[in-house]
């Protein structure tokens, strides 16, 4: 009876395997191809199980432990050998040290090439692709944002116009009614009519901030959700980012078109140590 | 048959040990198994790992996608993402390859997970394994690194978006981070990585977890396996299976089945559908990172940290320490240093530096026990937290007030599992009948009933 359990198991894993060689060559189907593995690894290991479990004589076997220690003269006689061929070395103190600084400075030589493994990134953290008159690009449109693109409550992500679309110089502008904006002093005239724009790299751990909440003029950020008020300066409200996303200064020329006033005034994206310095 | 054998021992004179080793006895409990079934995870993850290595172009150059997957025909992605599109639409075979691969690492680093605690939990990890504990938190670590650069390798928007979190991470090391980050990933964000992490991840990290789990298999045939106390079991005697044959058909048969599950999982469970998240462009518009962005189950206890650490950022003499430097490299840090030195910690403070190989039970060791839940359970609430998003909207609740539920749970609930634990071990430590275990003996009162007394 048992036997006959088996024997049926490996017929499952026997006609699973065919039929999975049958799927393979009528041009594959991912469902079909994972169940017939599925049945045909499934079918010997049950029926090895079930075999095993109940055919093979049930077994309480014991062994003698080994003991894990060495007796005590074997670990003498091991050291005393060890020793013995130092001595070999250790009596030409002079060559002993020559070894050890000639192998220090080979390691500190091997060192030098991690250097090409990357640039130190310098002044790199604190630009962008954001220059002065720098107009502004969006993906998938052709010229470059106007004021009249933008309707009070939407937003856009912009590229410095003819510099690709460099992850540290991603923003975005957000127009929002200008009578709410609550901006710093020294930044009164960075959103005219209305429209402000942020560096679009959190500044926790650099997701793409990417929501915005019409109703409490809040950018959200889907990674770690910290949340930015826009109209103060995109100021972290929630969440865990400490630094408010940096705020690109923009200008409007005669015909609408936006521009830059200049880059950034801090490094955009996540913290670092000397962040706040050079 | 006779005669291939005599051919090999006529130039290895191997049949002793050959023998020896055939006899060798396995003691035979369920929870066994589970480091055998990480082991079986990490067979069925180097299989489908190097069928996928075929056809993968780990590779940022920008390629216009003209596979059969019809909605992203014509879209400039990288070559590393359009080959893991052809992977799952144009390789036959590829897309289950693929899945059964992901799965496999979920379930590697499960198993490693789980095989642990049943190592902390019955003190295994005591003299004389203090050794393969250390190995085995080590194999821990690769996994998770591994599965990472695994989960990176796509190059999909997801994993763009995780790569972005660790080069953050990195960079967020005091002095050394801004460098660190730069050269991990080959120059500022998003760098050269891609290269880079497919040689880590099919080459570097496996070399290393295999020879490392060659080690620690090593050191359990040397040491050999321990096993629960219980009548009749002594410390200097092991009990159980023959190798030859029972042992190997049984473990066999957990390769099996380990495959076959894992099998099923990738035909029928779909996981990481690459092509609904779209090719990672960074900086770009990134829109669809607006609903919940989840990452593989062993990183999510990091992305909760950083979801739930307060914003706090120290200035000292006008240098930061970066915020996500607490949750991403101290906590992390904390964490291993503890787990790889629990078993000189737990040996000072028990004075119990004996050589053992019967196991204890869990309730005999309330404090150990209690300690461990508790740990458990703060990696636990910090998992949920990495679902905040998701919660929120399950529970029709706002993510502040949330966050704010995980940010006090997260203290709460391991101190509260703490004492619970202690209690109930407490307890069940006076559960009346229990027989053979240490300190328990069994006594015939003079009426003839049997009695278990301490």
């Amino acid at each position: 009876m048992i036997e006959r359990a088996v024997a049926a198991c490996f017929l499952v894993a026997l006609a699973a395997a065919v039929a999975l060689g049958v799927v393979y060559v009528a041009g594959g189907q991912p469902q079909l191809e994972g169940l017939f593995l599925m049945l045909c690894l499934g079918g010997l290991g049950i029926g090895l199980v079930v075999w095993v479990k109940a055919l093979f004589p049930p077994e309480h076997a014991s062994q003698p432990r080994p003991k894990l220690t060495s007796e005590p003269p074997d670990r003498d006689a091991f050291v005393e050998r060890l020793e013995v061929g130092e001595q070999q070395f250790s009596r030409r103190g002079l060559l002993v040290r020559l070894l050890v600084g000639a192998g220090a400075a080979l390691g500190a030589a091997l060192l030098f090439p991690i250097r090409s493994l990357g640039p130190s990134p310098g002044s790199a953290l604190r630009r962008t692709g954001w220059e002065r008159g720098a107009r502004l690009m969006s993906p998938g449109r052709d010229r470059p944002v106007k004021v009249s693109d933008l309707e009070v409550g939407n937003v856009l992500t912009v590229f410095p116009e003819g510099k690709g679309e460099p992850e540290d110089s991603a923003v975005v502008i957000i127009r929002v009614d200008e009578d709410l904006l609550e901006l710093p002093e020294d930044r009164r005239d960075w959103a005219p009519q209305g429209c402000v724009a942020y560096s679009k790299i959190c500044t926790h751990v650099g997701c793409p901030v990417g929501l915005y909440q019409e109703d409490t003029h809040r950018l959200v950020c889907p990674c770690h959700q910290s949340m930015f008020d826009v109209l103060r300066g995109a100021k972290p409200v929630f969440g865990p980012a400490v630094i408010p996303l940096p705020q690109l200064p923009l200008d409007v020329e005669e015909d609408g078109t936006l521009v830059a006033r200049s880059d950034f005034e801090e490094p955009i994206g996540p913290s670092f140590w000397n962040r706040d310095k050079g | 048959m006779r005669r291939l054998l005599r051919w090999f021992d006529d130039r290895l004179a191997a049949s002793r040990f050959a023998s020896t080793a055939l006899n060798r006895v396995f003691p035979d409990h369920w929870s066994f198994l589970l480091g055998e079934i990480a082991a079986y995870a990490l067979i069925v993850l180097i299989l489908t790992g190097t069928y996928l290595t075929f056809f993968f172009t780990p590779s940022a150059e920008e390629v216009v996608y003209s596979g059969s997957y019809a909605p992203l025909q014509g879209v400039e992605m990288s070559a590393a993402y359009a080959s893991a599109l052809d992977i799952s639409f144009d390789v036959r075979a590829g897309l289950v390859m693929r899945q059964m691969h992901h799965w496999a690492a979920l379930v590697f680093v499960a198993a490693i997970v789980v095989h642990m605690m049943r190592v902390f939990f019955t003190g295994a990890f005591k003299n004389p394994r203090e050794l393969n504990w250390v190995i085995g938190v080590t194999l821990l670590v690769l996994a998770i690194g591994n599965g990472f650069f695994g989960y990176s390798l796509v190059d999909d928007l997801l994993s763009g978006t995780g790569v972005r979190v660790a080069y953050a991470t990195a960079m967020s090391i005091p002095v050394v981070g801004p460098d660190l980050a730069s050269g991990l990933f080959g120059g500022e964000f998003p760098g050269e990585f891609l290269p880079r992490f497919y040689v880590l991840h099919i080459l570097v990290l496996p070399a290393i977890i295999v020879g490392l789990l060659s080690v620690h298999l090593a050191l359990v045939w040397r040491q050999k396996h321990t096993e629960f106390d219980g009548p009749g079991k002594r410390e200097d005697v092991i009990t159980g299976e023959r190798l030859w044959p029972t042992y190997a058909a049984k473990s066999g048969a957990l390769l099996l089945l380990t495959a076959a599950v894992l099998a099923g999982l990738g035909g029928l469970a779909q996981i990481n559908p690459i092509w609904v998240y779209g090719p990672f462009r960074s900086g770009e518009a990134v829109a669809a990172v607006t609903s919940a962005s989840q990452p593989d189950w062993y990183m999510g206890w990091l992305d909760g940290t950083l979801r739930i650490f307060p914003p706090i950022e120290p200035v000292l003499f006008g240098y930061r320490i970066p915020n996500p430097f607490f949750g991403g490299v101290l906590l992390p840090g904390i964490t291993f240093t503890g787990v790889y030195l629990w078993p000189w910690i737990e040996a000072r403070f028990t004075g119990d530096r004996a050589a053992h190989n019967l196991l204890d039970r869990p309730r005999d060791h309330p404090v150990r026990t209690a300690i461990g839940v508790s740990v458990f359970t703060f990696y636990a609430v910090l998992f949920a937290a990495g679902s905040n998003d998701v919660l929120a909207g399950v529970f029709e609740v706002g993510a502040e007030r949330l966050v704010w539920t995980f940010r006090i749970l997260v203290v709460v609930l391991p101190v509260a599992a703490f004492f619970v634990t202690r209690k109930v071990c407490h307890d069940l430590q006076g559960v009346r009948g229990r027989v053979g275990t240490k300190g328990h003996r069994l006594v015939r009162t003079a009426d003839g009933r049997y009695e278990s007394r301490h």
